[in-house]
């Protein structure tokens, strides 16, 4: 198999950028370095295709070493069409977790850290829950689903002030 | 090839035309839930008429589009993928209840559930693509299906806990997708062909060293979607902060789908033992590190995420032996801890709504609130610990004896390690049953004020608990009348309870399954037959 020696050079380039940046602790960069990883694997893919050859559209005439290989192509659409989506939903994301924590950055697991003090008792946290459930006044913003409140109450500050009780 | 198993493509189709329609009636979430729940039991019929006629036949192949093998793309259907597919779509199937019970009962009409169903469609529509596929780069399809699924209902709702966890998650599983993606790319330059049965021919071929790094490549990729240690670090961090229902479907299928495409890795594109040590070692250490990471943590849903890695290393364990008992052990390990996982983690939701926490320091006297859900926590827990007669006993009885019977000193180690970690196992449920159920509220380290607060207004026993106090005003938001233990969700975990009990009941049938399953799987042939023709394989 012939292989294509400048395609092999970006491919590693590629690769070698996109660890890099990957490595990042910044989310754009981490973003970055994942498309120029999944570009670097398309190369890859393209290079097992061996020489450029013909359009595969099958005529008589032409001996079959002539066509290119249309298989690895048809993967690098797939690929490509894919690293597309998941692109798109990370900005997504990585949009979100800047409007929400305002920092570009890997945030770190809240919970370890709980963890490592071994205990889930929070003096703020649970002063405030008994002025709720006293009265159950009004819609509060109690997620069940979540990990729990602590998380909640950091970002969004002042939300979860004491309510008046009413009847 | 039988007329029936040619439908095997409708297990991918059906539920994708189920998202598409749970997409156009996002509108309408009442017809929207009738039809994700109606399309995911007409899967789940098919799929089981496929298992009960894989039951005693070889393998089967289905050429997609009419194009032969090796050239088009093919789904095989044999006794191990068929009793996955109906094991996860019937686990599926329960989680969508439950989250469908949980949605109604919440009165959560246009919040983030109405792109809940078509997303999960999706996800089981990947699971399902996966355990179906013959082909390498049809399997990356169905796992990128079913990732990209799972990112979007680990941030449903878009919470800074959710997206925290979801970016870590998310950047992981691109990372292992990429490693997948570039082992394909390798393998196809080394043997020019994807399908697994041309491959299992083909990558013999190979010069040993090639094939040595392509098996790493992939095991690698493969070791990270499963949660193997070294590569489990993520799980723990990122599964319990997604919705109780999402952690169900995440914890019984993702990692299910990593083993299950090391299982074929193993026996039928690398068969023999180079990496077998490695894998021992790994499956040992993933055990212990999961079990003792269980053991240091408060809140249910962390610790159960722990316990999922550590019994990782019981499936791993079962294919390092790679005997014919091993894999059958394995194989039915793996069907009996999807649905064990997945019971525990739909329990922790209930536990969660009934108690207001899931942190074991603030919980108590449960067991008195609502035996029960005492009774659905015992059973699962019990049977994830290993106690006789239940399937996790028989699941790990069956990896010991294969541990036994290959009689190296690596092998006794893991022997040894699986007895330690199973009754590491039982100590962290027992620790959650003591003190979220036995003991009485009042006794918890930091009591949790809403459980107290609830605790004299509703004793009653049953499933509907309202919890409205005095003044007649419930804790959910946007909805003073929302139920505790609302119907749906507590079938939904009843059934799958049941299922778990089933598997103990029908161990011996599943057993014989498994092992005829696991022998036609390590002579290989049939696979390569079925899928490429008679006399595809000289020796």
């Amino acid at each position: 198999m012939s292989v294509n020696f400048t395609l092999l050079i970006v491919m590693g380039g590629l690769f070698a950028a996109g660890v890099y940046l990957l490595l990042e602790r910044s989310l754009t960069r981490v973003l970055l370095g994942i498309v120029l990883l999944a570009n670097g694997a398309n190369i890859l893919l393209l290079n097992t295709g061996g020489f450029a050859g013909l359009a595969p559209l099958f005529d008589e005439d032409i001996p079959a070493e002539a066509y290119n290989d249309p298989l690895p192509q048809a993967m690098i659409l797939t690929s490509i069409v894919i690293s597309f989506a998941i692109t798109a939903f990370l900005l997504g994301m990585i949009y979100r977790s800047w409007m929400l924590a305002r920092q570009d950055e890997v945030q770190d697991d809240i919970e370890d850290r709980r963890v490592a003090r071994q205990s889930s008792y929070d003096v703020e946290d649970d002063s405030e829950v008994p002025l709720e459930t006293s009265e159950f006044s009004g819609p509060d913003n109690l997620d069940f689903s979540g990990p729990g409140n602590l998380d909640e109450k950091d970002e969004t500050p002042g939300n979860r002030a004491p309510r008046e009780p009413k009847r | 090839m039988t007329s029936v198993t040619s439908l095997a493509p409708l297990a991918v189709v059906l539920p994708f035309l189920g998202a598409a329609a749970a997409f156009v009636l996002i509108r309408h979430p009442r017809i929207q839930r009738v039809v994700s729940i109606t399309v995911l039991t007409l899967t789940l019929a098919l799929e089981a008429t496929l298992l009960a006629l894989a039951w005693d036949s070889g393998p089967q192949a289905v050429n997609l589009g009419g194009w032969l093998p090796p050239w088009g793309i093919v789904m095989v259907v044999d006794k191990f993928s068929a009793l996955m597919l109906v094991v996860s779509t019937s686990v599926s199937l329960a989680v969508l209840i439950y989250a469908t019970g949980q949605g109604v009962a919440d009165g959560d009409e246009d919040g983030p559930v109405s792109i809940f169903h078509p997303t999960f469609m999706i996800l089981v529509a990947g699971v399902s693509n996966a355990f179906l596929s013959g082909d390498l780069f049809n399997l990356y399809v169905g796992f990128e299906i079913l990732l990209t699924a799972s990112y979007v209902l680990m941030t449903l709702g878009g919470t800074g806990p959710r997206i925290r966890a979801g970016v870590t998650y998310a950047v992981v599983s691109v990372v292992s997708s990429m490693l997948f993606l570039i082992a394909i790319g390798m393998i196809y330059g080394a043997t020019g062909t994807v399908n697994m049965a041309d491959l299992a021919i083909k990558l013999a071929e190979l010069d040993p060293g090639t094939r040595n790094m392509l098996h790493l490549m992939l095991l690698v990729a493969f070791g990270i979607k499963a949660a193997v240690f070294p590569l489990s670090f993520w799980l723990p961090d990122s599964y319990p902060t997604a919705p109780a229902p999402v952690t169900a479907v995440f914890a019984g299928l993702l990692t299910k789908v990593g083993v299950y495409a090391m299982v074929r890795t193993e026996t039928l594109l690398f068969p023999g033992e180079q990496l077998d040590a490695m894998l021992m070692v790994a499956a040992a250490l993933t055990m212990i590190v999961g079990i003792l990471g269980a053991l240091a943590q408060t809140d249910i849903k962390r610790l159960l995420s722990f316990t999922l890695v550590s019994h990782i290393g019981y499936m791993v364990f079962g294919l390092a032996i790679s005997t014919a008992v091993g894999l059958a052990a394995t194989m039915f390990y793996v069907a009996h801890h999807i649905t064990i996982q997945t019971s525990l983690f739909l329990v922790s939701g209930l536990i969660e709504r009934r108690g207001g926490t899931a942190s074991i320091d603030r919980l108590g006297g449960l067991a008195r609130l609502s035996p029960l859900l005492g009774v659905l926590y015992f059973i699962p827990a019990m049977n994830l610990g290993g106690i006789p007669p239940f399937s996790g006993f028989l699941g790990k009885l069956g990896l010991l004896q294969a541990g036994v019977e290959l009689g190296t000193p690596l092998a006794y180690v893991l022997v040894g390690t699986g007895v330690l970690v199973s009754l590491l196992t039982l100590l962290a449920m027992a620790r959650v049953w003591n003190r979220a159920f036995w003991r009485k509220p009042e006794d918890a380290e930091f009591p949790d004020p809403v459980l107290l607060a609830t605790r004299s207004s509703a004793t009653e026993v049953g499933t509907a608990t309202a919890v409205a106090d005095d003044t007649g005003k419930g804790r959910f938001p946007g909805n003073g009348e929302a139920t505790l233990l609302p119907s749906g969700m507590v079938g939904a975990t009843i059934g799958l309870v049941g299922i778990g009990l089933a598997l103990t009941i029908f161990a011996g049938p599943l057993f014989d399954l498994s092992h005829t399953a696991a022998e036609a799987m390590l002579e290989r042939a049939p696979y390569i037959e079925a899928v490429l023709g008679e006399g595809a394989v000289d020796n």
